[in-house]
């Protein structure tokens, strides 16, 4: 690449662009309880949202793997009329406002919701209010970035190890699992990662479908927002956990995240 | 944050209007522009139908409403939201801003509460009282305990010794109510005045005088107003017999 002396207006510009994101976090660092940092994350709520952060962000990720990479290899391999339509329709939560999202949840998997009127009368299974929910709720919004990151790594493979497989006879499973799959395994991690990321920072969709009780559906942001008006040390502390994983995650997956889109 | 932004517009442009307006006589300054008012979210219908009444009567004043729960936009304000006008769903939460210096004078009492259960249209699980709140069978919603009706809720509880596992702590008294309307939550505790505005999608339950806790409502203008004039002007008119008469007929009782 090669260097170039930008303009002086740029400077500027670019430079008021990278205070508008530091500000507020070097806010939060400043008001950070340093002394008390240990206490406050190892109280008892404290303690509570971060496991539960973690059960539902994991069982997020590996449902939206499940449910994910099949959908993945779907939209990239096959041609199927309304392909566009289907992918704009499972993609819509990455710029729904996930309010939007919780109240569509309500009204399809709710007590009273299309299909959780049926869930509740034929099995018994009600999903408001439960850790389950809240799980739902965070797929809904961070399946997506797996969809798109893993559809983007198959599209870009090289489809002649899938070939050189099959005309040494391998199966079609055979295939996926000992070739496609390992092929692919970086935008799966990449994916996953993305998701997890996502899942572990949803709020919206959790508030207004799962409700909020601590140890149930009170996850990491969850306890920041009701923390903030009593507690805010804790709220500060769990912030800067949330933000210190997302900083994390975008710099070790840099290249990886842009490689992918 | 988007509150802050909208307010800080409204307030630059308030601050534009009353620089236009004020009369150079300082005799009788005509009280116009623009206020915001930060106000507990269970007065959400009543002040919207208040501020129409005063928009309508005074022509050349706007008044902008901001509701959430009193104990957040307390935060919101302590932590510098440009509210001209500080309307409480109890006493603590306005302390807090008088604590922080932040009442322009001292704080007024406009209105009172009182609680109610709020149950399924028809009250289909045929809940009679608090004691029913416990029942295995009842979704019970509350509101978070760190919010007034949260914690009026819990006080209510304890005065008829019933010990209920809410299924949520919503984040205000109109998450409960709407928890409740759309069926996800067979019963909540919200304020008699919830129940009127829900306009039949919710049955009240009457809760009996010795469980029952009032909640006190303390208006105060908020330190640092750009328009101070207009801010008391809507306390008072708040307090003036036309404006208890519309507060009373969305429920709410004498202060």
């Amino acid at each position: 690449m090669r260097a170039e002396r930008p303009p002086v207006l740029f400077v500027v510009l670019a430079t008021v662009g990278v205070a508008f994101f530091v500000l507020p976090l070097a806010g939060l660092v400043y008001r950070a309880p340093w002394e008390t940092a240990l206490s406050d994350l190892t109280s008892s709520e404290a303690i509570t949202a971060l496991r539960l952060s973690f059960v539902v962000s994991i069982a997020a990720t590996a449902l939206a793997l499940l449910l994910g990479i099949p959908l993945a290899w779907i939209y990239a391999r096959v041609a199927f009329p309304g392909r566009d339509i289907a992918r704009a329709l499972t993609t819509l939560p990455m710029i729904l406002p996930p309010v939007v999202g919780g109240v569509a949840l309500l009204f399809a998997f709710g007590r009273r919701g299309l299909f959780g009127q049926a869930l509740d009368s034929m099995f018994g299974i009600r999903l408001p209010f439960t850790t389950a929910g809240a799980v739902l709720a965070a797929t809904f919004v961070a399946m997506p970035f797996l969809v798109l990151t893993v559809e983007a790594g198959l599209r870009s493979m090289d489809r002649r190890y899938e070939d050189a497989a099959r005309t040494l006879g391998a199966g079609r499973w055979v295939v996926f699992r000992r070739v496609t799959l390992p092929l692919v395994a970086p935008s799966i991690f990449a994916g996953a990662v993305l998701s997890w990321a996502r899942a572990l920072g949803e709020f919206g969709a959790t508030i207004t479908f799962a409700g909020n009780l601590p140890g149930t559906t009170q996850t990491l942001p969850l306890a920041v927002y009701i923390a903030l008006e009593t507690r805010p040390e804790v709220a500060i502390m769990l912030s800067l956990v949330l933000l210190a994983i997302s900083l994390a995650i975008l710099v070790g997956m840099r290249d990886r995240y842009l490689r992918a889109f | 944050m988007k509150v802050h932004l909208v307010s800080a517009f409204v307030l630059a442009t308030a601050l534009v209007l009353s620089a236009c307006t004020t009369s150079s006589t300082g005799v009788d300054t005509p009280v116009v522009g623009e206020v915001t008012i930060f106000a507990a979210s269970s007065l959400t219908d009543a002040f919207r139908q208040v501020g129409d009444q005063m928009m309508k009567a005074k022509g050349d004043v706007r008044l902008t409403f901001n509701f959430g729960s009193s104990s957040t936009l307390a935060t919101q304000i302590t932590n510098g939201a440009p509210a001209d006008v500080f309307a409480s769903a109890d006493d603590a939460n306005m302390q807090k801003i008088v604590d922080s210096k932040l009442a322009d004078g001292s704080s007024k009492g406009f209105a009172s509460n009182r609680l109610q259960i709020a149950v399924a249209a028809g009250n289909p699980k045929k809940i009679g009282g608090l004691d029913d709140l416990a029942r295995p069978d009842v979704v019970l919603v509350l509101a978070a305990p760190t919010v007034p009706a949260g914690k009026y809720a819990l006080e209510a509880m304890n005065k008829a010794g019933v010990v209920a596992k809410p299924l949520s702590q919503e984040v205000d008294v109109r998450a409960v109510l709407n928890k409740v309307s759309l069926g996800e939550a067979d019963a909540g505790i919200v304020y008699v005045t919830d129940v009127m505005s829900a306009m039949g999608r919710v049955t009240g339950v009457d809760i009996p005088e010795q469980q029952q806790v009032i909640a006190h409502y303390p208006i105060a203008v908020v330190k640092g107003s750009k328009n101070a004039p207009l801010a008391n002007r809507f306390i008072d008119f708040l307090v003036s017999p036309n404006g208890q008469n519309t507060l009373a007929e969305f429920g709410f009782s004498k202060p």
